[in-house]
Order: C-alpha cells, then structure tokens, then sequence
C-alpha cells in the first residue's frame, strides 16, 4: 500500500469579530491508497473544515495558516491555483451533505455529471454520458439511462445524493471526501445510500475521508477512525478497535451516550381517564388532506413517542393539540372533557395545561429578551405573582433546570450554548405549571452528550412533577430511551401503537420493522448482515414503495 | 479624432503596462503566490488605478490662471474637489478617533469597528442637526431679510462684484445666500423628517397588523399598496400636488402641509411592505407561536414581541426612507411645487439660482450657490446613506 | 408548459387589473376637487354661457360613473381629449385650432423613449459588467472605491448630478451642448448630440443602482452549495461566474433592470426639466404648474402604464428563467 494523502501538522483558523479564531489546531491525517478514514466528532468540531483543507480548499473567511498537505506528492498548500483546479474534480473529488443544494438548479443532472470529465479532458461528452449512466446502474437509480436528462428538482433526495456521488465518481477519482452525505436524510432513505456509496468505493477502490457526527453510520464506513474535539485529535485507530476498546475518556463519553435507557414504567391500570386524548382526528392543511383518523391516549406521567419519517404527520398532530391547526373531524380531550378545536377559543386554564417545547431552541426564544423575562412571563401570566415571589419562582425554576440562577437571569439567548437554551425551553413550559408537555423534536438539534443530558433532565423532571409528555421524534434511539408507549406514523396514518417493550420485540408490522431495522447500529458487520438478509433490492424507498 | 486615437493609444499603454507589472513582479518575487495567481484583469487594473492617480496629481498641480490672468475653471473646480474630499476623509478620521477615546465602552467599541464612511457619516448628520437647531445663531442673517443689495457675486471679492459682508453673495431679491443655506438645514430637512416619521407610523402600524392578524385585512391592504405601488412615486406626487394646490386655495391651509401628508401616504406603502414582511419573518417563529399558545393578546405581541426584534431593520429602512422622502420632496421643490417660498430650502434655491452654472468658466465662485445648495442635499443623503450601509452590513454579518 | 402558460396569462391579467384601479385611481383623484373644472379654466372673468359651453363640451352635467367609462372608452382610443389651455382658448376666443392631448404628447412621449433608449443601451451593459467585477472582486480596494462611487451617486439629487454635468462637460469642457433643444428636423446623430448629456447624467444614477443590486444579487448566488460544488470540481473561476452563476443570476438581475428602467420614469422629469428637453416629463411638469387636469391625467396614466408593462415584463421573464417552473415534477 502506498500513500495517498499525507496532512501534517495543520493549522486553520476563521475569520469573526475582525480576528482569526483557531479551527483546527495541528492535526495530522494520512491516508493510504484505497482506504476510508472516519472524520467524526461533535458541532463546531471542524471535520468539514479539515475535510476540505484536505483538497487545498477553504471557504471564505478561513484560511490555513501553516502545515502541509501533501496529496501524491504535491503539497495542496503551496501549490498554484491552476495545479490545484487541475487535481479537483479529476483526483480529488467532494459529495457534499445537501445534494439538493449542491446540484446546480438551471442544468440537467447529467449535464453537471459530464462537466467534470469534459472539462478536465479525460473523456469526450457521448463517452463521458456513457460513464454516467453506467455508474447510475451501479448506484441503482431508478431508470439509469433517462434519470440524467432530469433537473435536479424532479428527483428526490436520496436518488440526487445518489447521482452526486455519480457526478464525484465520473473522473474515477483517488480520493473522495464525503461531508455528511447521509444526514439529512430519512434512516430508510439513508441506508440505500449508504449501501450504494460503501459498494461502488469498494469497487473502484477509491480512498475517502468519510465525515459524520453518526458513530453507527461511520462503523459501517470506514476502515480507520479518527475523532475530533474542538480541532484537536483526540484518537485515531482502526474501526474495530476503536470500536471495541476506545482509550480516551471523550470517546468513551461518545460511546456511552447510546446506552442510556430509562426503565419502563408499569402499564396504565385500565379504566384510568388519560391526561390527553387524540380521538380519530383528520386534518388537513387548505385543501391537501394530511392526517386520516389518528387516535391515541397519553396517560399520566408517561411519555408518549410519536414516531414516523419527515411527512408523517407527527408534528401536525401536534398542531392538533394545541390548537393550532383545529381538526377537520374528531376531537382532543383534555382529562376527559372535551377542548375548543382553536386555540383561540380555549380560555387560560385549559392553554396553560398543555405546554411545548421546540425542536429549534434558536427560534423558540425570543432573542431581544431576557433569560428572567422569557421565564417571568407565563408565570406572572397565569399565576398573577409579582415582585419578590415573581422572582423566587423563576429562581426556582432555573434551578429545576440546573442553571444557576444568579448567572442566568439577565444574559439574553445568543450568550448560551445550544443545550442551556433548549434548557430555558423547558423552564418556560414549567412555568405553566402544566400537566402535559409536547416535545418536538427537542434533542435533534443537538449534539448526542448535550441531548443526552436534556433527556435525563426531562426524565427527572416526568418523575418529580408527574408529568405527561408527547415525544415527537425521527430518531429511534431516543425513543427508546425515554418512552413508555410508541405511536408509528407514516403518511399520517397511525401504523402501529403499543407499549415500548412490545413495539421493541418482533413481530413488528412491516413498516415499523423496516423503520427499526433501518437505524444504523454500533456493529461494524451491521449494514452488510442487512443487505443480505433483504437482498440488495429490497432496501430504502425500494422495499417502501413494496408496502 | 486625435483625442480618440489618444485614449486608444494610452488603453494601449495600460494594457502593456498590466502585463509588464505582473511578470515583474513574478520575476522580483520568484513566482510568490500574489503575482503567480494574479489574473490579467487585476493587474491591468491595478495599473489604469496607478494612471489615473498619477493624472490627477498632474492636473492637480496645473496653474489656476491661465496666461491671459483668468481662472481656469477646470483646475480650480477640481482642486476644490480634492481638497474636499481630503479635507472629509481627514475630518472621518478625528471623528473616528475622537469616538474611540470618548463616550461610554459601547460607544468606544461601536466606532473601533466602524468603517471611515460611516464615521464621516455620522459626523456630518450631527453637524446638520447643530445647523438645524442653531440656525438662528448661526446664520448672520434672517431667512427672508431683504438686505440693500440684490445679485452679489460670491467669494467676497469686491472686484469681481462680490462683498466681504456676504461671502456666498445675495440672491435676486437680495436675501444673503449664506443664511438662506443654514436656514435650509431647519426647513428642508425637517420637513423631511417629519414626513419620514408621518410615513412610518402609517406603514408600520398597517404592516404589523398585516403581518399579525393576516386574513381579510392583510389581503385587502397588500392589494391597495399593489395599486398605489403601481403608479411611480414622484408622478403620483406631482398629480396629488396638482389637486393639492387647489384645495389649499379653497381651504387656505399652506401647501406644504398637504405635501407632507401626500408624500408620507405615498411613502407609507413601501415602509408597509417592509414591515409586514420583516413582521412575518417573525410571525413564523416558535416564541410567537409560544405567546399565541399561552394566551397573549395582540398588543402584546406587536410591542413585546415583534417589534423588538424588527428594530434593526426598520431604522436602517428608517434611513433609507428619509433619504428617498427628502430627495423626493428637493425634487419638488425645484420643480417648483414642493416647499413653498419665503420658507429658505435648498431645492428651490437651486432652481433659483441655476442659471449662474453658466458663469463657472469665467468666474468659478459664482457658480457656488446653486451647487452647495444642491451638495447640501446630497451630502446629507450620502451621509444617511453611509450609516444605514453600515447598519446593513453589520446586521447581516451578526446573522451569519 | 401548459402550467407556466397559465402563470403568465394570470399574471398578464392581473397587470390589466391593476391598470384598470389605476385609471380609477388617477380618475377618482381629480374629480375629488372642489368646485367645478369649467370655472376652473376659465377663471375669475367667465361668463355663465361660456361655463355652460366648457361643461357640455367636457360632459361635466353627466353622472361621475358615465363620465369615468366615458373617459376610459376615449383613452383606449387614443383620444386623450383637449387640454384646458386650448379649451380656454377656444371658447373665449373662438380658435378653431384644435391640437388634442394625444397629438401634444406623441411627440414628446417619442423624445422620452428615445433619450430612456439611449440611457439604457449605455446603463444596462456597464452596470451588469461592474456589478460582476464587483462581485468577483468582493472587498478589495476596487469593490470598496466602486461602493462609495455608487452609493454617493445614488445619494445625490438627479438635479445635482445634472448640473455637474453641465459644470463639466458643456461649460468647463465644452463637449456636449448644455440645452437639449431638440426638434423634429435633426439628424439622428445631431439628435443623439444633444441627448447625450441628459442620457448621461440618467446613466450615472441608474448605473449606480443596478451594479449594486447586481453585485448583491451574485454574491447571494456565490454563496450558496452549488457554486462550492463548481469550485471543487476544479472549474475556473470564469466558467463558475458564467456557466454556473449567471443562470440563477438572471432572474434577481432581470428584476433589476426592469426596476431600474421603470426608475428611469420618474428620474426622467427632473432631468427633462434641468435641460429643457422636450419630453413628456417636462410637459408634465408643466401642465402641473399650470394645472392642466387632462394632460396630468393622460401623463400619468401613460407613466403609469409604462411602470407596470415593464414589472410585468420582467415579472414574466423570470417565470421563464426559472426551471422549476419550466419543467415541473
């Protein structure tokens, strides 16, 4: 084996408030022919930054301030900007995270396959089409030979993340890097992507820099991991070992994160009135009909979690609940008596019973206001308090969420990190002193230590105050960690609901199977034991569109 | 045609000169990266840069009078230039420093990040309010005083007509030119302010309610200011003004009373359009969604919620709109509809005065009134101008 | 296809809509006045006959709906009626010598075409190329001189940059004639001699605007994935502006144009009046002083008209640029 791509000692720094802040601090990476390397490591870590550099390229506003980067033998950093126009595209080649952003609007899909090869003088344009749509075949896009002759808009997500690594592969290139191709797509999309990608670099050969924060999605990748920490390396070793025997304390915190599980609480005693009932609901936004009979019941002091993929209808059930979108048929109940369908019409007492919780903490405060303010208002709204016990109240709600209230009553939004201000989300849910929260997709934002920690604290916070929470989520993993019950949703239908450890155990439906056996897992061997119990075509979209 | 052929041959000269720099400059630096990567097109504008500096320094120096003992006017006009603009960029930079050493830490921070423009920029906003305010004690004469001598040249200089006691000269009535500006500064650009401030409660108070309640009211209001949007601002003010001038008549309340009201109408539909949509930006957001849901009421919403957050944009849009509103009302007034005499304004001192322009071969000062008048109204919309750019750009760097 | 057909004829329609409230709008406006138009005319001196004449002749006894279609039917015609200076005219004195509304502005309205032609045939080419420069050369030394040189144009009154010009290039260099005095007799190149100043002292306000916007409009576009994705396939930098910029570019850049065209309407009057050009902004401008309704009337629809024709037809070019629309799911 030789070597490919030799990074040392590389430094970059961003440009912010007028001055160059530090990104990655002397990181060193080598890469040998044929291999993929795993980038992973938390927001703000600087693998997409590293990824990039590792092309002799940076975005506006970072530069790299010393270190080589020495791709077969030429070093990327000093090299003129014709050399390295002439290595892009041709040996070096980028899939990046959105393809739908990444596809240039105004040209045919294969119009931006053929540009590279074209252009590099490698292939002539009838050769250069040939090459694409027979790399279509392999990536199995649907219709290979027309599927190019689209725009960018008339395909779907995971079939342009699909045709981006065609348009990566066109001039057969060394070395690959993969900036989060897969993180914005649905699991079940995912995975065909991911099968696709790992297929066609094993048979070309190509060496890539596989970047991710999804430790189970990058066992399955990589030969080798390297984990990343605020620009500095934390460690470096083979996938398996990494695996199986992490060294560090930071990883080891990583690894942990997919361990936490709440135990289960005992079932509901029948007869019992739930907290909240959703009774065959159908809504629909304008004329579009989006959820069709949906029912369920959330009793006190359980989680309900609300699963299904983008579009399923999970956070318009919400909008249900709440009010904001009044249901077509059916009716919400609210401890057995049933609510106004506006918001508008429900009097205080019943709007202050029912609280959320956002997915975008950014959004979800108002950033002109205090931490104190954000806080005081529902309190002083529906309790009346003022002055001393105003204050004392939102005192102790701050403590209830662990921030020390002295440090936090006047700092604005922007002054916290992402975790302490989901924390003030929930602060100001509490604060109505409600019995029943909605939490939309609240940890999904986040990075996995910081969600981890915003699930126990909700944990904590169900088991003191006796409260009622609806969980809407795409991620199964935290499904399991903090539900009693699991409500399936797809195409705004409810496929399947039940009890955690019975939703957990086979038999499933088909959907919520494939729904769980499509969420990556920790096992190396994971995806390949998969392909072959479904077979190569009956993955993703494909064995959804079979139900 | 030899002028023609001058200018191609000197493009020519540049042309060569681009490509001489560049492959010096990689041969002096053995091939360093800012000449290895530099294109054609940088390096040609680097020299034309360094030609036409070097032109205007050689005009610059040229005599101001010629061999028959007249001024020549070109070389005068763009020595005053030079200096000015030399003079502004000095006077950018003490502001800067000054605002640097003094006034609270957020001030000192806000103008050691703050770029020279905007510095010179909020300098001569101050100095106009100081006009404006001042102008009584300022001024060494009244507004409409009618002194003993019309028609004084400018530039004081009795043997060229002009007088030491009146250094702008006096107009056609014989009013002195110099007050009559310091008075502008009160008159125009006050008139103009009020009418801003008119145009904004209307457009924002209309677009917040849009943006909150949406429904029939934002469909029936978006419509209207479609229609009145469709028709262009300053035409749509000359047919009002036309109307206007004949119920101020009928009712015998001034003109100008009925132009701040038609241009803060007009004005209002654009500032709608901005706040309605900088207040649906903010409608969507999940904290307003939160007050919905816990009850709150729209008063609420509007002043607690949505208008902290629109601030930013609206005074930068603020800015923007007094600037359009006092050009549009300048212009007016130079059409002859606009602010009404004896009021002391620039638009119409410009109009006024216009025609002296054509004097400015033999005697470059007597062309000073007509154009201070008019770069007073233009060096306050620059001015304006600066600071709200700035604004922008601070404001869209915070974003990102 | 047949889905981007029925955005435009929708569109289309609703220009004509809005035309329509328009001609209400400009109809209602003038008929709010107090007292009556024939005393207006014909002043403090008219006789009760010579009233009774002017109102017949302008249907003045007739309901305001009946006189709105009336009005309308006539404009549609190209009737613009008979302004009140020749009305005046005749009825007090007895001229036979009618010249209507629409033959006094034909000629004047192809004066303004030609010398809005001319600004933009020199605009539209530099503003569109600087804007580009400026946008490929973002904050070096030459993007911040061009920002300062353009919002400073922008900032300054049309009449200010007239008179510039005029100091400059009639007076100082005596290149350009100071008067646009243009009749119906001269050459095309005479004509374009003496529209040269006015079209550049337009150029330079409109040049200012559009290269701003059109820079902003591509650096938006530089910063978006695609572009990245261009560079990183190691195209040039040329072909990434050209192939795949521009593309995108084009609808915010047709937007531009079209408003800076449609600013040209209302820039054109203050211009027209500093040289004395014989367009209809200038003839506007008069019949405002001098409070002629049927030729204020007849100019502002005429503006009106022209301000909404160009949105529109910029409106449904970046319909057809746009291929979600071109070619949808």
């Amino acid at each position: 084996m030789s070597t490919l791509l030799k990074i040392r000692d590389i430094r970059l720094e961003g440009r912010s408030d007028e001055q160059w802040n530090p990104i990655i601090n002397g990181v060193d990476l080598t890469l040998q022919k044929g291999e993929v390397l795993g980038l992973i490591g938390e927001s703000g870590a600087g693998k997409s930054t590293l990824g990039l550099a590792a092309m002799g390229f940076t975005r506006d506003g970072v530069r790299i301030s010393s270190g080589t980067v020495e791709f077969d033998g030429i070093d990327l950093v000093k090299a003129s900007a014709a050399v390295k126009r002439g290595l892009l595209g041709k040996r070096i080649a980028y899939v990046a995270q959105s393809a739908a952003a990444s596809f240039n609007p105004a040209h045919r899909i294969i119009d931006q396959q053929v540009e590279g090869p074209v252009q590099h003088g490698t292939m002539k344009r009838p050769e250069a089409e040939e090459t694409g749509m027979e790399l279509y075949r392999k990536l199995r896009l649907p219709d290979p030979d027309n599927i190019g002759f689209r725009y960018p808009h008339q395909v779907s997500g995971g079939q342009l993340q699909r045709a981006m690594t065609a348009m990566a592969m066109s001039c057969r290139p060394d070395l690959i890097i993969f900036d989060e191709p897969t993180t914005a797509l649905d699991v079940t999309t995912q995975i065909e992507v991911l099968a696709s990608i790992r297929e066609i670099v094993d048979e070309y050969d190509t060496a890539a820099i596989y970047i991710t924060h999804d430790l189970a999605v990058v066992a399955q990748m990589a030969d080798q991991i390297k984990v990343l920490l605020k620009g500095d390396e934390v460690e470096t070793a083979d996938t398996r070992t990494m695996l199986a025997a992490p060294t560090q304390e930071y990883t080891k915190s990583l690894w942990a994160v997919r361990s936490f599980e709440r135990p289960a609480k005992p079932s509901v005693i029948g007869g019992a009135v739930p907290v909240v009932s959703v009774r065959n609901v159908d809504a629909s936004y304008g004329t579009v009909p989006v959820l069709h009979d949906v029912s369920f019941d959330i009793h006190e002091g359980r989680t309900v979690a609300v699963v299904g993929e983008s579009g399923s209808g999970k956070s318009t059930t919400a909008r249900c609940i709440t009010g904001l979108l009044p249901p077509k048929a059916g009716e919400i109940a609210f401890d057995g008596q049933v609510l106004p369908a506006d918001y508008r019409k429900r009097d205080k007492g019943q709007l202050r019973q029912a609280q959320m919780i956002y997915q975008m903490a950014d959004t979800a405060l108002n950033p002109r206001m205090s931490i104190g303010n954000i806080i005081a208002r529902p309190v002083q709204f529906y309790t009346g308090l003022t002055g001393k016990e105003l204050r004392a109240r939102v005192d102790s709600l701050l403590d209830q969420i662990e921030l020390e209230p002295s440090q936090y009553f006047n700092r604005l939004p922007s002054e916290l990190s992402g975790g302490q201000k989901q924390r003030i989300g929930i602060a100001r849910a509490l604060a109505a002193e409600p019995k029943f929260i909605i939490c939309d997709e609240v940890t999904s934002a986040l990075d996995q230590l910081v969600a981890e920690g915003i699930l126990r604290l909700l944990a904590k916070l169900q088991d003191e105050l006796k409260l009622s929470y609806m969980f809407i989520t795409h991620d199964l993993a935290t499904v399991r960690a903090i539900s009693d019950e699991v409500v399936v949703m797809k195409d705004g239908r409810v496929v399947e609901q039940g009890e955690k450890q019975a939703m957990f155990t086979p038999p499933h439906h088909a959907y919520t199977d494939l729904l769980l056996s499509s969420v990556p897992e920790m096992d190396p061997d994971w995806l390949t034991n998969l392909l072959q119990e479904r077979g190569v075509d009956n993955i993703g979209d494909a064995a959804v569109d079979k139900m | 045609m030899s002028a023609l052929m001058w200018i191609v041959l000197i493009l020519i000269g540049i042309a060569a000169g681009g490509w001489l720099l560049r492959w010096a400059g990689q041969k002096a630096t053995s091939n360093a990266p800012v000449f290895r990567d530099m294109p054609y097109g940088v390096a040609f504008g680097y020299v034309l840069g360094a030609a036409i500096l070097v032109a205007g320094v050689f005009f610059y120096f040229k005599p101001t009078v010629n061999d028959a003992g007249t001024a020549v006017a070109g070389v005068v006009f763009f020595r005053w230039a030079v200096q000015g603009l030399l003079l502004s960029m000095l006077l950018a930079i003490g502001f800067k420093q000054f605002g640097k050493y003094v006034g609270t830490a957020g001030t000192r921070k806000l103008f050691r990040s703050m770029p020279l423009t905007a510095s010179f920029g909020i300098l001569i906003i101050i100095i106009y309010v100081i006009m404006a305010v001042f102008a009584p004690i300022i001024a060494p004469y009244g507004q409409e005083e009618v002194l003993a001598s019309a028609n004084v040249i400018p530039g004081g200089n009795p043997a060229m007509g002009g007088d030491p006691a009146y250094p702008l000269g006096t107009d056609q009535i014989g009013r002195d030119v110099l007050s009559r500006l310091i008075y502008g500064a009160r008159n125009t650009v006050g008139i103009a302010f009020a009418t801003t401030v008119l145009a904004f409660l209307l457009g924002a108070t209309f677009g917040f309610l849009a943006a909150t309640l949406g429904g029939w009211l934002d469909q029936f209001l978006s419509r209207a200011v479609d229609v009145l949007m469709a028709i262009p601002s300053l035409i749509f003010a000359l047919l009002l003004m036309t109307i206007a001038t004949v119920w101020a008549a009928e009712w015998g309340i001034p003109l100008t009373i009925f132009m701040v009201v038609i241009i803060a109408v007009i004005d209002s539909t654009r500032v709608y359009r901005l706040a309605r949509a900088v207040g649906q930006n903010i409608v969507v957001m999940d904290y307003i969604e939160a007050a919905k849901l816990r009850g709150e009421g729209l008063g609420y919403l509007i002043f607690k919620e949505i208008l902290p957050n629109a601030t930013a944009p609206l005074l930068a849009e603020f800015g923007l709109r007094f600037c359009f509103v006092f050009l549009t009302i300048a212009a007016l007034s130079f059409l002859g509809v606009g602010i009404q005499p004896p009021l002391a304004d620039w638009g119409t001192m410009v109009k006024e005065s216009a025609s002296f322009i054509s004097f400015a071969q033999f005697a470059p000062t007597a062309a000073l009134p007509p154009l201070l008048a008019a770069g007073a109204i233009a060096l306050l919309t620059v001015a304006v101008n600066f600071v709200v750019d700035w604004m922008l750009h601070k404001s869209s760097g915070l974003k990102e | 296809m047949a889905n981007v057909l029925s955005i435009i004829v929708q569109r289309l329609l609703l220009g004509l809509l809005t035309l329509l409230v328009v001609s209400i709008v400009i109809f209602l406006a003038v008929n709010a006045l107090p007292g009556d138009f024939a005393e207006a005319i014909l002043g403090q001196g008219a006789t009760p006959e010579s009233i009774a004449t002017i109102r017949r002749d302008l249907g003045l006894d007739q309901p305001m709906v009946v006189r709105y279609f009336d009005w309308l039917s006539k404009m549609l015609r190209g009737d613009l009626g008979v302004s009140f200076a020749q009305l005046n005219f005749r009825t007090n004195l007895g001229g036979a010598g009618d010249v209507g509304v629409a033959e006094q502005i034909a000629p004047r309205l192809a004066n303004t075409m030609f010398l809005a032609a001319t600004t933009a045939i020199i605009a539209v080419p530099i503003a569109v190329t600087l804007g580009v420069l400026a946008a490929l050369y973002r904050n070096t030394i030459f993007d911040r001189a061009a920002n300062v040189a353009t919002l400073s144009s922008i900032s300054s009154p049309e009449f200010f940059m007239a008179y510039l010009m005029t100091l400059f290039l009639a007076f100082i260099f005596p290149i350009f004639p100071s008067l646009s005095n243009i009749s119906a007799d001269l050459t095309f190149f005479e004509r374009l001699e003496k529209t040269m100043l006015p079209a550049i002292t337009l150029t330079l306000v409109v040049t200012a605007h559009m290269m701003r916007m059109t820079r902003a409009a591509i650096i938006n576009l530089l910063a978006s994935p695609y572009i990245e994705m261009a560079r990183l396939k190691g195209m040039s930098p040329m072909r990434v502006i050209v192939k795949h910029a521009l593309p995108n570019a084009l609808a915010p850049i047709i937007n531009v144009i079209a408003l800076n065209l449609a600013y040209l309407i209302t820039g054109v009057v203050v211009v027209e009046v500093v040289f004395v050009y014989p367009g209809i902004g200038n003839l506007f401008v008069d019949a405002v002083k001098n409070r002629d309704i049927p030729i204020v009337q007849a100019c502002c629809l005429i503006f009106a008209a022209a301000y909404i024709l160009l949105n529109l037809t910029a409106d449904i070019l970046s319909i057809l640029s746009n291929p979600r629309l071109r070619h949808p799911k």
